[in-house]
């Protein structure tokens, strides 16, 4: 399993990041590592970069890490979490520009095929307007 | 008398957090309804953990607040305003004058704008932290121009159609409601007026 990108979902509600993993796990089982966070800091809507960085380090994989957000300030704390990371992880994670549910099952599909960390990311933001 | 360090992180968070319904009011109108909540969260434990913060020198103090605000808000808010603290620590000596204030806040607006993909008159924070940086470095600043100033620029993004941001989902329905992250970083400027003032 740690030889397919892991994905990684960051929404404003654990209930949508849950469900949008349990959409993925029906897709590809457990053939990729995958990890969902959810909720500020005090477990009202919005997002943590200390449950981004861990849900980051549970996905893990050398091959790198796919995250995909909701809205605005799921991408500005998923940008600073990846920040935070040691520097020989930060260029193995991405942020997809797509729509959460769609593209966390699109690049979980591309990820469980053994795709790349960037053949994850274009599968998944093929769901954008261009 | 010095400017102390405690007063005015004390001072600033009092600040947000008396005012914290008014900026949760203000983001219910055009936002997702948390700003007050968020900023009064971050600020909190920014002075629950004073102790620590003020045994450091003023650059790592700064960024010191600038880490808990990322790790605490649990909003866009967090990196924005954690930028704003942690780019202050990275650009500040340990005893600041005017110039490298106008400087630091400068290099400030440029990391905050990076970090929120964002420009002036988009009806952000930016709107009113990036006036203040030019006219610190402009040489006629005084503590009323500065208050004046932050006010002033506040209320100029309540005509503007916000392009960044939860509130530009709304388009031209976001035209009208002042945002509250320019009324956020006009609250922390006046207040850092008021205190720097109290201490001159």
């Amino acid at each position: 399993m740690k030889d397919k990108v892991g994905i990684v979902i960051v929404s404003h509600s654990i209930d949508v990041a849950r469900g949008t993993a349990d959409m993925v796990r029906q897709m590809v089982g457990d053939t990729v590592p995958l990890a969902y966070c959810g909720g500020n800091p005090e477990g009202g809507l919005g997002t943590d970069v200390a449950k981004i960085l861990k849900a980051i380090d549970e996905a893990w994989s050398d091959k790198g890490v796919a995250i995909l957000v909701d809205l605005g300030g799921a991408e500005t704390n998923s940008e600073m979490a990846v920040e935070l990371l040691d520097a020989e992880r930060q260029p193995k994670v991405v942020i997809c520009n797509a729509p959460i549910v769609e593209g966390a099952v699109m690049a979980a599909t591309e990820a469980s095929g053994g795709g790349s960390l960037e053949d994850v990311r274009r599968t998944a933001e093929e769901l954008s307007p261009q | 008398m010095k400017p102390d360090l405690g007063r005015l992180l004390e001072g600033v968070a009092a600040r947000i957090i008396a005012q914290a319904e008014e900026l949760t009011a203000l983001d219910s109108a055009i936002g997702d309804a948390d700003h007050g909540l968020n900023m009064k969260r971050g600020f909190e434990a920014v002075l629950a953990d004073k102790a620590n913060i003020l045994a450091k020198p003023l650059p790592e103090a700064l960024k010191a607040v600038g880490m808990t605000l990322v790790m605490k808000v649990g909003g866009a808010s967090g990196p924005l305003y954690g930028t704003l603290f942690l780019t202050l620590g990275k650009e500040l000596p340990e005893d600041p004058t005017l110039a490298d204030l106008a400087r630091a806040l400068t290099a400030a607006v440029e990391a905050i704008k990076a970090r929120g993909k964002a420009d002036f008159d988009n009806k952000t924070m930016l709107d009113v932290l990036g006036p203040v940086a030019r006219h610190l470095s402009d040489g006629t600043a005084t503590f009323a121009s500065v208050r004046a100033l932050a006010h002033e620029r506040a209320e100029a993004t309540v005509p503007m159609k916000a392009i960044k941001g939860r509130a530009s989902f709304l388009g031209e329905r976001s035209i009208g409601h002042m945002d509250p992250g320019a009324r956020s970083s006009e609250l922390m400027i006046t207040t850092l007026c008021d205190e720097l003032e109290a201490c001159a």
